[in-house]
């Protein structure tokens, strides 16, 4: 690293520099390792609710199977496009601020919300779809002579069933709000990019909001097949 | 380092006291000094609502009938103490308060690695507890701190979601305080401050806020799952619906055993540097001690279901926990036999800080040794449920982590407020604390072991009973006057105590080499450490052998 970047403190530093830091590698250091153990957290979050589905996947596993079908996985499937495109454009972002393109960045972030938009617009058309059938847990839910795949003349017990549903709301859920908060996040840091604070030499914040993103379409990964793909042969 | 320039000592110094005045100045202040304050003053006030409602509870079982509350009442009184006193207490207590106070000073940082999410946390701790203000007030929860289901999704009618909820936010506080650690005992420690150099006090944190950051969120979705649950009559916790019971005691206890650690490995950290201070010794076996607490975190993930023996598990899988939490001891003794052979042939001195320092090491070992006790399955069956695991658990969080607290709070006085406590009213509080707890908790092993079972309000059956709840009873309000004194002359010695010098005790450790109150920055100059950790040899070496010692050597 270039000794011209080791501001000394005091010693009119960069302006994003924090008084308690004495240098910006270290402040970037201390961000960055922030945001991963905030993840780890986060892991561990979802980690709760991974560990019922996995329990009660096993406990209800035709259930499950057959409430897992009612779900379009074309739509899912989609979303997971979206996804795997929007964390491209956050690398891209990076880059763009790594090699001084302003204008690349400001684009970048922009695609990155757009992508995020479309995937919550897709999941709404998803939930609509399911208050339409009837499979919101609660007073009105139903979920009567569904085939369980593989066993022709078996049903699939609603109550069981219905559990499928609620951890699908739920973990679901959380993973859209997670995107909302995302989206919160990039709204911030495209403020930041259009005055122009971010430059090669710093633009943690960028690192850190693509981390979560990152995040946040990792759990979706792993929610896609979970919820999606588990009895499609 | 314009600070720096104002070593000429004007009549009284700016510290991060007096460096500011007025609301504003503490409400948005991000020096993690002022938030320890912050914390302090709110943790008290949550420590005397739990108090109140532990008389109560006291009062109540005074008399075998229940004459003073109803059961309804009773059930919301326990409920309502377990609840304050580990979310809105003992779990931010010495994290927050002294930890906040003392991880930057000690590694010799300027603040924590975020100080704006330092200040973001104790809001969030301020939104929970007023939530939790409201919903107590409002009629409360009544299913025990544990909101077991079914009863607390399906059958009760009162206010779990918003407890749950004040619960959820105060969390988070918890996990923000945990990340802002690990980030700046990795990120900010002085030049020369290695791993090894380390006051195990911060080791101790160390391995809490690891606790904090993997444990908190799991009870989080936990909570979120039973609120979901209760408002949209999801079934996944209740059998009726095809739910299963036991996979809320699983998440719950996931977190809430090693919660436990978050509460008595701090309280661990604070005894670990005053045994070594006053009996002027280095701590004996250092890297033991350390790695016992990281230990101690890791053995502690892996023992939650012995809260769950008589709950219907599988007796293999109570079989492995039995063993599992048979083996947290091992980490835990290391400590307690090395703190004992820190003393032997130590120079030992029976100041305040020392005789919490004392009480918690004898208190958390009978705390720990029935713990032992209740690992075993065949005498867990016997007294699960009884006053003998009140008495276990509170002989670690109260005759443990409190005690620990308290020694800290002492210890570390004179830095915090620049004043000296009274040395002898100190005392007096501390054998009040001492005699007071095991009045009140002692004869509850006794009444466990006999069969009395907790959380119940009426006890005519059994009037035989009386005689140790009259002790407990009383034993409660002496340790109450034990917990109020501290408070009285603190807050007089805060006017009225003697200036303290930076270095009272004449202890090691980089927050005694700053000035008392530090000033805002901490250190006017940035420490280079060239020493290792308690080099009390050093400290106490006559003045001619001191010159040598500076030099920094090998050994």
């Amino acid at each position: 690293m270039p000794d011209s970047s080791i501001a000394v403190h005091g010693d009119a530093p960069n302006p994003a520099l924090l008084h308690h830091f004495a240098t910006e590698e270290q402040q970037r250091d201390s961000s960055t390792l922030g945001m991963w153990i905030f993840l780890a957290t986060e892991v561990m979050f979802f980690g709760g609710l991974f560990c019922a589905y996995l329990i009660y996947r096993l406990k209800y596993f035709g259930d499950f199977g057959a409430a897992s079908k009612s779900i379009d996985a074309a739509l899912g499937g989609t979303n997971t496009a979206v996804l795997i495109c929007s964390s491209l454009t956050v690398v891209l972002a990076i880059w763009a601020a790594q090699t001084a393109r302003r204008g690349l960045l400001i684009v970048m972030l922009i695609l990155t919300m757009l992508f995020g938009c479309v995937f919550l617009g897709i999941k709404a058309k998803e939930y609509k779809d399911k208050f339409d059938e009837h499979h919101v847990p609660g007073p009105s839910f139903s979920f009567d002579h569904e085939e369980i795949p593989g066993h022709p003349g078996e049903y699939a017990n609603p109550v069981h069933a219905e559990i499928f549903f609620a951890l699908y709301f739920v973990m679901t859920g959380l993973h859209a709000l997670h995107m909302i908060i995302g989206l919160g996040l990039f709204t911030w840091l495209l403020w930041g990019a259009w005055k122009g604070r971010f430059t090669p030499e710093y633009h943690t914040p960028l690192e850190i909001g693509g981390l979560y993103w990152h995040f946040v379409d990792i759990i979706w990964i792993y929610l896609f097949p979970l919820l999606y793909l588990i009895d499609r042969h | 380092m314009s600070m720096a320039t104002a070593t000429a000592p004007p009549v009284e110094r700016v510290n991060y006291l007096n460096k500011e005045y007025g609301v504003a100045s503490w409400l948005f202040t991000t020096d993690h000094k002022r938030i320890a304050l912050l914390y302090l003053l709110s943790i008290t006030f949550f420590f005397f609502i739990g108090g109140f409602f532990a008389l109560l509870i006291r009062l109540e079982l005074l008399t075998p009938a229940s004459d003073l509350v109803q059961a309804d009442t009773y059930n919301k009184l326990f409920t309502m103490h377990g609840m304050v006193m580990v979310f809105f207490f003992l779990i931010p207590s010495i994290p927050a308060v002294l930890g906040n106070f003392l991880v930057p000073l000690m590694i010799g940082a300027k603040d924590l690695a975020f100080p704006r999410v330092n200040l973001m946390s104790w809001y969030l701790y301020i939104i929970g507890g007023i939530m939790m203000l409201h919903c107590m007030l409002t009629g409360g929860v009544d299913t025990g701190w544990t909101f077991y289901t079914p009863f607390s999704t399906a059958y009760t009618n009162t206010k779990i979601v918003e407890a749950g909820l004040a619960i959820f936010v105060v969390g988070f506080s918890s996990i923000l305080t945990g990340l802002n650690f690990i980030v700046t005992i990795h990120r900010m420690r002085a030049p020369g401050m290695t791993w090894s150099r380390l006051p195990l006090f911060i080791w101790a944190h160390y391995a809490t806020s690891i606790i904090q950051i993997l444990g908190t969120p799991v009870v989080a979705i936990t909570i979120i799952l039973v609120a979901a649950e209760r408002t949209l009559h999801l079934g996944i916790f209740d059998p009726k619906l095809g739910g299963d019971p036991l996979l809320f005691q699983h998440l719950f206890w996931f977190y809430s055993h090693p919660a436990v650690y978050i509460m008595i490995l701090p309280s661990m950290g604070v005894v670990t540097e005053i045994f070594a201070c006053f009996s002027r010794k280095r701590i004996f076996g250092y890297s033991f001690v350390a790695f016992s607490s990281i230990a101690i975190a890791v053995f502690g993930f892996l023992v939650w279901a012995h809260h769950m023996f008589v709950a219907g598990i599988s007796v293999y899988a109570a079989l492995v926990f039995s063993l599992l939490s048979y083996a947290v001891a091992v980490p835990s003794a290391v400590k307690v036999f090395n703190w004992t052979a820190t003393l032997y042939k130590g120079s030992i001195h029976y100041d305040a800080p020392m005789l919490y320092a004392f009480g918690f090491l004898g208190l958390f070992t009978i705390g720990g040794l029935t713990g032992l006790f209740l690992a075993a399955l065949g005498i867990d069956v016997h007294v699960t449920d009884t006053y003998f695991v009140v008495a276990h658990f509170h002989y670690i969080m109260v005759g443990g982590a409190v005690m620990g607290y308290l020694g800290g709070m002492h210890f570390w006085w004179p830095k915090i407020s620049g004043r000296l406590y009274p040395e002898g009213w100190a005392r007096l509080a501390a054998l009040i604390v001492f005699i007071g707890f095991n009045l009140t908790f002692f004869p509850q092993f006794l009444l466990g072991y006999m069969g009395m079972p907790r959380r119940y309000a009426d006890y005519s059956h059994m009037p035989e009973f009386q005689i140790l709840n009259v002790f407990s009873t009383a034993g409660a309000t002496v340790l109450g006057i034990g917990y109020l004194l501290p408070m009285i002359y603190f807050l007089w010695s805060m006017r009225y105590g003697k200036p303290a010098s930076d270095n009272p005790w004449n202890a090691a450790g980089l927050e005694w080499k700053t000035t008392s109150p530090p000033p805002t920055f901490n250190f006017d100059e940035e420490p280079v450490v060239t020493w290792e950790a308690y080099n009390y040899a050093e400290l106490d070496a006559p003045q001619k052998d001191k010159d040598k010692q500076e030099v920094p050597v090998a050994r």
